[in-house]
Protein backbone atom coordinates (compact mmCIF):
# COMPACT_ATOMS: atom_id res chain seq x y z
CA UNK A 1 0.00 0.00 0.00
CA UNK A 2 1.81 3.47 -0.71
CA UNK A 3 1.30 6.64 1.30
CA UNK A 4 -1.80 7.93 0.12
CA UNK A 5 -3.95 4.75 0.38
CA UNK A 6 -2.73 4.43 3.72
CA UNK A 7 -3.96 7.66 4.99
CA UNK A 8 -6.79 7.56 3.00
CA UNK A 9 -7.92 4.05 4.74
CA UNK A 10 -6.32 5.07 8.68
CA UNK A 11 -9.71 6.60 11.19
CA UNK A 12 -8.97 9.57 12.53
CA UNK A 13 -8.74 10.83 16.46
CA UNK A 14 -12.56 12.06 16.11
CA UNK A 15 -13.50 8.95 14.46
CA UNK A 16 -11.64 6.62 17.02
CA UNK A 17 -13.50 8.69 19.82
CA UNK A 18 -16.80 8.49 18.10
CA UNK A 19 -16.42 4.62 18.03
CA UNK A 20 -15.36 4.37 21.95
CA UNK A 21 -18.29 6.31 22.74
CA UNK A 22 -20.37 2.84 23.17
CA UNK A 23 -17.39 1.56 25.59
CA UNK A 24 -19.27 2.05 29.24
CA UNK A 25 -18.30 1.53 32.47
CA UNK A 26 -19.43 -2.18 32.82
CA UNK A 27 -21.09 -0.91 36.40
CA UNK A 28 -22.49 2.30 35.15
CA UNK A 29 -23.91 1.40 31.92
CA UNK A 30 -25.10 4.73 31.11
CA UNK A 31 -22.21 6.45 31.04
CA UNK A 32 -19.01 6.15 28.65
CA UNK A 33 -15.57 6.06 29.30
CA UNK A 34 -14.86 9.14 26.99
CA UNK A 35 -17.88 11.07 28.67
CA UNK A 36 -16.45 9.95 32.47
CA UNK A 37 -12.77 11.12 31.31
CA UNK A 38 -11.22 7.52 31.56
CA UNK A 39 -9.75 7.73 28.04
CA UNK A 40 -7.80 10.67 28.27
CA UNK A 41 -6.38 10.50 24.26
CA UNK A 42 -6.12 8.56 21.31
CA UNK A 43 -3.23 9.16 18.89
CA UNK A 44 -3.07 7.80 15.49
CA UNK A 45 0.81 7.99 14.52
CA UNK A 46 1.76 8.39 10.38
CA UNK A 47 2.02 4.92 10.01
CA UNK A 48 -1.73 4.51 11.32
CA UNK A 49 0.11 2.73 14.49
CA UNK A 50 -3.21 4.12 17.12
CA UNK A 51 -2.27 4.40 20.87
CA UNK A 52 -5.27 4.89 23.07
CA UNK A 53 -4.26 6.20 26.80
CA UNK A 54 -6.67 5.33 29.86
CA UNK A 55 -6.51 6.23 33.66
CA UNK A 56 -8.00 4.75 36.14
CA UNK A 57 -10.81 6.16 38.54
CA UNK A 58 -9.75 4.58 41.53
CA UNK A 59 -6.64 2.51 41.44
CA UNK A 60 -7.87 -0.42 43.20
CA UNK A 61 -10.49 -0.37 40.52
CA UNK A 62 -11.47 -4.06 39.47
CA UNK A 63 -12.94 -2.65 36.19
CA UNK A 64 -10.39 -1.79 34.43
CA UNK A 65 -8.93 -4.74 32.80
CA UNK A 66 -12.78 -5.31 31.49
CA UNK A 67 -12.81 -2.07 29.90
CA UNK A 68 -9.16 -2.16 28.35
CA UNK A 69 -10.58 -5.19 27.07
CA UNK A 70 -13.91 -3.74 25.77
CA UNK A 71 -11.81 -0.77 24.37
CA UNK A 72 -9.64 -3.41 22.17
CA UNK A 73 -12.33 -5.40 21.14
CA UNK A 74 -13.76 -2.21 19.34
CA UNK A 75 -10.87 -0.75 18.05
CA UNK A 76 -10.41 -4.66 16.72
CA UNK A 77 -14.35 -4.43 15.33
CA UNK A 78 -13.39 -1.30 13.34
CA UNK A 79 -10.49 -3.32 11.67
CA UNK A 80 -7.83 -1.27 13.31
CA UNK A 81 -5.21 -3.87 13.96
CA UNK A 82 -2.19 -2.36 15.08
CA UNK A 83 -2.55 -0.28 18.14
CA UNK A 84 -1.79 -0.32 21.98
CA UNK A 85 -3.81 0.50 25.09
CA UNK A 86 -2.04 2.20 28.12
CA UNK A 87 -3.17 2.50 31.63
CA UNK A 88 -1.30 5.55 32.26
CA UNK A 89 -1.20 7.35 35.60
CA UNK A 90 0.64 10.94 34.00
CA UNK A 91 -2.33 13.09 35.11
CA UNK A 92 -4.44 11.23 38.41
CA UNK A 93 -8.21 11.27 37.21
CA UNK A 94 -10.42 14.43 38.47
CA UNK A 95 -13.89 13.97 38.69
CA UNK A 96 -14.00 17.55 37.40
CA UNK A 97 -13.35 15.59 34.13
CA UNK A 98 -16.85 14.06 33.85
CA UNK A 99 -18.49 15.78 31.10
CA UNK A 100 -22.13 17.35 30.87
CA UNK A 101 -23.16 14.49 29.02
CA UNK A 102 -21.54 12.11 31.50
CA UNK A 103 -23.55 14.37 34.48
CA UNK A 104 -26.81 13.68 32.83
CA UNK A 105 -25.80 9.37 32.16
CA UNK A 106 -25.32 9.60 36.08
CA UNK A 107 -28.59 10.85 36.88
CA UNK A 108 -29.58 8.82 34.43
CA UNK A 109 -28.65 5.47 36.28
CA UNK A 110 -29.48 7.62 39.39
CA UNK A 111 -26.07 8.57 41.02
CA UNK A 112 -25.28 11.83 41.85
CA UNK A 113 -22.69 13.52 39.64
CA UNK A 114 -19.52 14.49 41.90
CA UNK A 115 -19.54 18.38 42.43
CA UNK A 116 -16.90 20.24 40.20
CA UNK A 117 -14.21 21.54 42.86
CA UNK A 118 -11.38 23.96 42.09
CA UNK A 119 -8.68 21.09 42.50
CA UNK A 120 -9.22 20.93 45.92
CA UNK A 121 -11.40 18.55 47.52
CA UNK A 122 -11.77 19.89 50.86
CA UNK A 123 -14.88 18.49 53.69
CA UNK A 124 -17.47 20.34 52.59
CA UNK A 125 -16.98 19.27 48.35
CA UNK A 126 -16.83 15.81 49.79
CA UNK A 127 -20.19 16.12 51.96
CA UNK A 128 -21.80 18.11 49.40
CA UNK A 129 -24.62 16.12 47.21
CA UNK A 130 -27.52 16.97 45.44
CA UNK A 131 -30.31 13.89 45.34
CA UNK A 132 -30.75 12.10 41.94
CA UNK A 133 -34.58 11.79 42.72
CA UNK A 134 -35.77 14.87 43.93
CA UNK A 135 -32.24 17.31 42.84
CA UNK A 136 -32.86 18.64 46.74
CA UNK A 137 -29.33 19.98 48.62
CA UNK A 138 -30.81 19.20 52.20
CA UNK A 139 -28.66 15.68 52.01
CA UNK A 140 -26.55 14.01 54.53
CA UNK A 141 -23.26 12.36 53.69
CA UNK A 142 -23.54 8.81 55.36
CA UNK A 143 -20.36 6.99 54.53
CA UNK A 144 -18.00 7.64 51.73
CA UNK A 145 -17.89 4.22 50.89
CA UNK A 146 -20.12 2.24 48.53
CA UNK A 147 -21.44 -0.52 46.65
CA UNK A 148 -18.11 0.75 45.06
CA UNK A 149 -15.16 2.50 44.94
CA UNK A 150 -15.94 5.26 42.90
CA UNK A 151 -19.49 5.65 44.78
CA UNK A 152 -20.51 6.81 48.48
CA UNK A 153 -23.82 6.96 50.40
CA UNK A 154 -25.87 9.88 51.28
CA UNK A 155 -28.90 10.44 52.53
CA UNK A 156 -31.87 12.69 51.24
CA UNK A 157 -34.06 14.90 54.04
CA UNK A 158 -36.46 15.69 52.06
CA UNK A 159 -37.06 12.72 50.03
CA UNK A 160 -36.45 10.59 53.09
CA UNK A 161 -34.37 8.21 50.50
CA UNK A 162 -30.53 7.26 50.79
CA UNK A 163 -29.31 7.63 47.30
CA UNK A 164 -25.39 6.92 45.55
CA UNK A 165 -23.28 9.34 44.81
CA UNK A 166 -20.02 9.08 42.00
CA UNK A 167 -17.25 10.56 44.46
CA UNK A 168 -15.34 13.62 43.98
CA UNK A 169 -11.67 13.41 43.56
CA UNK B 1 19.96 8.32 42.21
CA UNK B 2 20.28 5.72 44.79
CA UNK B 3 18.35 2.64 43.65
CA UNK B 4 19.00 0.73 46.23
CA UNK B 5 17.59 3.33 48.53
CA UNK B 6 14.82 4.06 46.59
CA UNK B 7 13.88 0.70 46.18
CA UNK B 8 14.23 0.58 50.24
CA UNK B 9 10.94 2.98 50.45
CA UNK B 10 9.17 1.21 47.98
CA UNK B 11 9.40 -2.22 49.72
CA UNK B 12 8.13 0.06 52.56
CA UNK B 13 5.42 1.61 51.23
CA UNK B 14 3.88 -0.84 49.30
CA UNK B 15 4.41 -3.73 51.83
CA UNK B 16 2.39 -1.57 54.71
CA UNK B 17 -0.66 -1.28 52.34
CA UNK B 18 -0.80 -5.00 51.32
CA UNK B 19 -0.64 -6.46 55.18
CA UNK B 20 -3.47 -3.73 56.10
CA UNK B 21 -5.35 -3.88 53.21
CA UNK B 22 -5.50 -7.70 54.19
CA UNK B 23 -6.25 -7.12 57.83
CA UNK B 24 -8.75 -4.33 56.74
CA UNK B 25 -10.40 -7.21 54.36
CA UNK B 26 -11.39 -9.41 57.58
CA UNK B 27 -13.76 -7.15 58.65
CA UNK B 28 -15.72 -8.31 55.65
CA UNK B 29 -18.61 -9.78 57.13
CA UNK B 30 -18.06 -8.63 60.61
CA UNK B 31 -18.34 -4.55 60.79
CA UNK B 32 -20.44 -3.68 63.70
CA UNK B 33 -22.89 -2.23 60.78
CA UNK B 34 -23.41 -2.44 57.57
CA UNK B 35 -21.50 0.41 56.36
CA UNK B 36 -18.52 0.12 58.20
CA UNK B 37 -18.21 -3.45 56.76
CA UNK B 38 -18.33 -2.08 53.76
CA UNK B 39 -16.10 1.07 54.80
CA UNK B 40 -13.40 -1.41 55.67
CA UNK B 41 -13.73 -3.87 52.75
CA UNK B 42 -13.51 -0.56 50.80
CA UNK B 43 -10.42 0.83 51.71
CA UNK B 44 -8.86 -2.80 51.98
CA UNK B 45 -9.46 -3.02 48.29
CA UNK B 46 -8.38 0.70 47.78
CA UNK B 47 -5.30 -0.47 49.66
CA UNK B 48 -4.69 -3.83 47.67
CA UNK B 49 -4.40 -1.65 44.46
CA UNK B 50 -2.06 1.02 46.08
CA UNK B 51 0.17 -2.08 46.59
CA UNK B 52 0.19 -2.62 43.00
CA UNK B 53 1.15 0.55 41.66
CA UNK B 54 4.10 -0.07 43.94
CA UNK B 55 5.03 -3.49 43.39
CA UNK B 56 4.88 -2.37 39.95
CA UNK B 57 7.17 0.46 40.56
CA UNK B 58 9.23 -1.98 41.67
CA UNK B 59 9.26 -4.52 38.97
CA UNK B 60 9.75 -1.57 36.45
CA UNK B 61 13.01 -1.60 38.37
CA UNK B 62 13.72 -4.64 38.10
CA UNK B 63 12.64 -6.53 41.27
CA UNK B 64 9.97 -9.62 40.45
CA UNK B 65 6.12 -9.51 38.92
CA UNK B 66 3.89 -7.61 41.83
CA UNK B 67 2.19 -11.03 42.67
CA UNK B 68 5.43 -13.02 43.19
CA UNK B 69 6.53 -10.22 45.07
CA UNK B 70 3.34 -10.17 47.41
CA UNK B 71 2.47 -13.91 47.55
CA UNK B 72 6.23 -15.42 47.64
CA UNK B 73 8.00 -14.12 50.28
CA UNK B 74 8.11 -15.07 53.87
CA UNK B 75 8.14 -12.61 56.94
CA UNK B 76 11.36 -11.68 57.31
CA UNK B 77 11.43 -10.60 54.08
CA UNK B 78 8.70 -7.82 54.41
CA UNK B 79 9.38 -4.69 55.23
CA UNK B 80 6.22 -3.32 56.80
CA UNK B 81 6.23 -2.28 59.91
CA UNK B 82 4.70 -4.37 63.08
CA UNK B 83 1.52 -1.91 63.51
CA UNK B 84 -0.17 -3.09 60.21
CA UNK B 85 0.14 -6.80 60.97
CA UNK B 86 -1.31 -6.90 64.41
CA UNK B 87 -4.54 -9.32 64.53
CA UNK B 88 -7.75 -6.68 64.03
CA UNK B 89 -8.87 -6.85 67.91
CA UNK B 90 -12.01 -5.33 68.44
CA UNK B 91 -13.44 -2.47 66.33
CA UNK B 92 -11.66 0.16 68.87
CA UNK B 93 -8.35 -1.20 68.32
CA UNK B 94 -9.36 -1.16 64.28
CA UNK B 95 -10.68 2.23 64.59
CA UNK B 96 -7.35 3.89 66.25
CA UNK B 97 -5.00 1.88 63.94
CA UNK B 98 -6.64 3.37 60.84
CA UNK B 99 -7.00 6.29 62.42
CA UNK B 100 -2.97 6.51 62.82
CA UNK B 101 -2.08 5.00 60.14
CA UNK B 102 -3.86 6.75 57.41
CA UNK B 103 -3.04 10.49 58.76
CA UNK B 104 0.72 9.14 58.42
CA UNK B 105 0.07 7.63 54.35
CA UNK B 106 -2.20 10.55 53.66
CA UNK B 107 0.56 12.97 54.61
CA UNK B 108 3.31 10.71 52.94
CA UNK B 109 1.75 10.37 49.81
CA UNK B 110 1.31 14.09 49.69
CA UNK B 111 5.24 14.48 50.42
CA UNK B 112 6.15 11.92 47.67
CA UNK B 113 3.75 13.75 45.45
CA UNK B 114 6.72 16.37 44.83
CA UNK B 115 9.01 13.58 44.89
CA UNK B 116 12.47 14.17 42.71
CA UNK B 117 11.17 10.37 41.02
CA UNK B 118 8.60 11.36 38.92
CA UNK B 119 7.09 7.72 37.96
CA UNK B 120 6.74 7.89 42.84
CA UNK B 121 5.42 11.24 42.30
CA UNK B 122 2.73 10.17 39.91
CA UNK B 123 1.55 7.36 41.99
CA UNK B 124 1.78 9.62 44.85
CA UNK B 125 -0.58 12.17 43.28
CA UNK B 126 -3.24 9.32 42.23
CA UNK B 127 -3.11 7.66 46.00
CA UNK B 128 -3.63 10.72 47.86
CA UNK B 129 -6.80 11.80 46.25
CA UNK B 130 -8.30 8.48 47.74
CA UNK B 131 -6.57 8.28 51.12
CA UNK B 132 -8.28 11.21 52.09
CA UNK B 133 -11.87 9.45 52.37
CA UNK B 134 -9.78 7.17 54.41
CA UNK B 135 -9.08 9.98 56.53
CA UNK B 136 -12.53 11.59 56.36
CA UNK B 137 -13.65 8.13 57.38
CA UNK B 138 -11.47 7.17 60.83
CA UNK B 139 -12.13 11.50 61.74
CA UNK B 140 -16.08 11.07 61.81
CA UNK B 141 -15.88 8.26 63.83
CA UNK B 142 -13.03 9.16 66.10
CA UNK B 143 -14.89 11.97 66.68
CA UNK B 144 -18.05 10.50 67.05
CA UNK B 145 -17.22 7.93 69.45
CA UNK B 146 -15.11 9.74 71.15
CA UNK B 147 -17.41 12.26 72.49
CA UNK B 148 -20.19 9.41 73.19
CA UNK B 149 -20.72 7.66 76.30
CA UNK B 150 -18.08 6.89 78.91
CA UNK B 151 -17.75 3.02 77.45
CA UNK B 152 -16.91 4.34 74.36
CA UNK B 153 -14.46 6.63 75.47
CA UNK B 154 -12.86 4.59 77.84
CA UNK B 155 -12.21 1.98 75.08
CA UNK B 156 -10.75 4.13 71.90
CA UNK B 157 -8.39 5.60 75.01
CA UNK B 158 -7.20 2.21 75.83
CA UNK B 159 -6.99 1.43 72.19
CA UNK B 160 -4.97 4.73 71.23
CA UNK B 161 -2.58 4.45 73.87
CA UNK B 162 -2.07 0.81 73.64
CA UNK B 163 -1.70 1.32 69.72
CA UNK B 164 0.69 4.80 69.55
CA UNK B 165 4.32 2.70 70.54
CA UNK B 166 3.52 0.55 67.21
CA UNK B 167 2.36 3.45 65.50
CA UNK B 168 5.81 5.53 66.10
CA UNK B 169 7.24 2.34 64.17
CA UNK B 170 5.84 3.73 61.26
CA UNK B 171 8.88 6.31 61.35
CA UNK B 172 11.31 4.19 61.89
CA UNK B 173 14.00 5.09 59.96
CA UNK B 174 16.68 2.33 57.87
CA UNK B 175 20.12 3.07 56.59
CA UNK B 176 19.07 4.42 53.27
CA UNK B 177 17.20 7.47 55.29
CA UNK B 178 20.05 9.79 54.63
CA UNK B 179 20.28 8.63 50.67
CA UNK B 180 16.80 9.11 50.30
CA UNK B 181 16.72 12.87 51.39
CA UNK B 182 19.77 13.60 50.01
CA UNK B 183 17.97 12.69 46.42
CA UNK B 184 15.02 14.61 46.96
CA UNK B 185 12.91 11.20 46.64
CA UNK B 186 11.48 11.81 49.90
CA UNK B 187 11.67 14.53 52.78
CA UNK B 188 12.38 11.96 55.57
CA UNK B 189 10.69 10.76 58.66
CA UNK B 190 11.12 13.40 61.32
CA UNK B 191 9.45 15.97 58.52
CA UNK B 192 6.43 12.89 58.47
CA UNK B 193 6.06 12.43 61.77
CA UNK B 194 5.97 16.06 62.72
CA UNK B 195 3.14 17.17 60.07
CA UNK B 196 1.55 13.64 61.63
CA UNK B 197 1.45 14.57 65.22
CA UNK B 198 -0.26 17.69 64.60
CA UNK B 199 -2.60 16.52 61.62
CA UNK B 200 -3.45 13.64 64.62
CA UNK B 201 -4.02 16.28 67.58
CA UNK B 202 -6.15 18.40 65.86
CA UNK B 203 -8.94 15.91 65.46
CA UNK B 204 -7.83 14.58 68.85
CA UNK B 205 -8.37 17.54 70.25
CA UNK B 206 -11.91 18.07 69.37
CA UNK B 207 -12.79 14.48 71.35
CA UNK B 208 -12.55 13.64 75.17
CA UNK B 209 -9.54 11.27 73.76
CA UNK B 210 -5.81 12.28 75.25
CA UNK B 211 -3.12 12.03 72.97
CA UNK B 212 -0.22 10.93 76.14
CA UNK B 213 3.10 12.34 76.00
CA UNK B 214 5.02 10.83 72.94
CA UNK B 215 8.03 11.98 74.63
CA UNK B 216 6.74 8.95 77.27
CA UNK B 217 6.02 6.36 74.81
CA UNK B 218 8.73 3.80 73.45
CA UNK B 219 8.65 2.91 69.36
CA UNK B 220 8.22 -0.41 68.23
CA UNK B 221 10.55 -0.63 65.56
CA UNK B 222 12.21 -3.91 63.74
CA UNK B 223 8.93 -4.15 61.35
CA UNK B 224 11.15 -2.20 58.61
CA UNK B 225 14.10 -4.38 59.28
CA UNK B 226 12.56 -7.77 58.57
CA UNK B 227 11.99 -8.02 62.36
CA UNK B 228 8.37 -8.88 63.23
CA UNK B 229 5.80 -10.42 65.48
CA UNK B 230 4.31 -13.66 65.45
CA UNK B 231 1.32 -12.71 63.99
CA UNK B 232 2.27 -11.98 60.05
CA UNK B 233 3.71 -15.63 59.32
CA UNK B 234 0.37 -17.21 59.83
CA UNK B 235 -1.14 -13.81 57.57
CA UNK B 236 1.40 -14.42 54.93
CA UNK B 237 0.40 -18.06 54.39
CA UNK B 238 -3.35 -17.72 54.56
CA UNK B 239 -3.05 -14.57 51.79
CA UNK B 240 -0.97 -16.97 49.55
CA UNK B 241 -2.34 -19.95 50.22
CA UNK B 242 -4.33 -20.28 47.07
CA UNK B 243 -1.68 -18.62 44.53
CA UNK B 244 1.41 -21.03 46.47
CA UNK B 245 -0.81 -24.31 45.31
CA UNK B 246 0.15 -23.46 41.66
CA UNK B 247 2.11 -20.25 41.15
CA UNK B 248 2.03 -20.61 37.60
CA UNK B 249 -1.35 -20.51 36.54
CA UNK B 250 -2.72 -17.95 34.66
CA UNK B 251 -5.33 -15.68 36.67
Amino acid sequence: MNQSQHSLSAPDKATILTWLEVVTDPEIPTVSLVDLGVIRDVRVADDGYVTVRMTPTFSGCPAMDYMRRDVERVLREHGVERFAVEMSLEEAWSSNWVTERGRAALKAHRLSPPPVHQGIVDLDILEYAECPNCGSRNTTLRSPFGPTLCRALHYCNDCRQGFEQFKPV
Amino acid sequence: MNTTALKDLLYRLADDQLILGHRNSEWNGLGPILEEDIAFSSMAQDKLGHSLQLYTLLHNLGEAEPDTVAFTRNAPQFHCTQLVELPIGDYAFSLIRHFLYDHAELLRFQLLATSSYEPLAQVARKLKGELKYHVLHANTWVKQLGTSTEEAIEMLQTALNETLPYALGLFEKTEHEEAIIADGIFPGEDELKAQWLESISKVLAQTNLELPDLSTVAPVYGGRHGEHTEHLQPLLDEMAEVFRLDPTADW
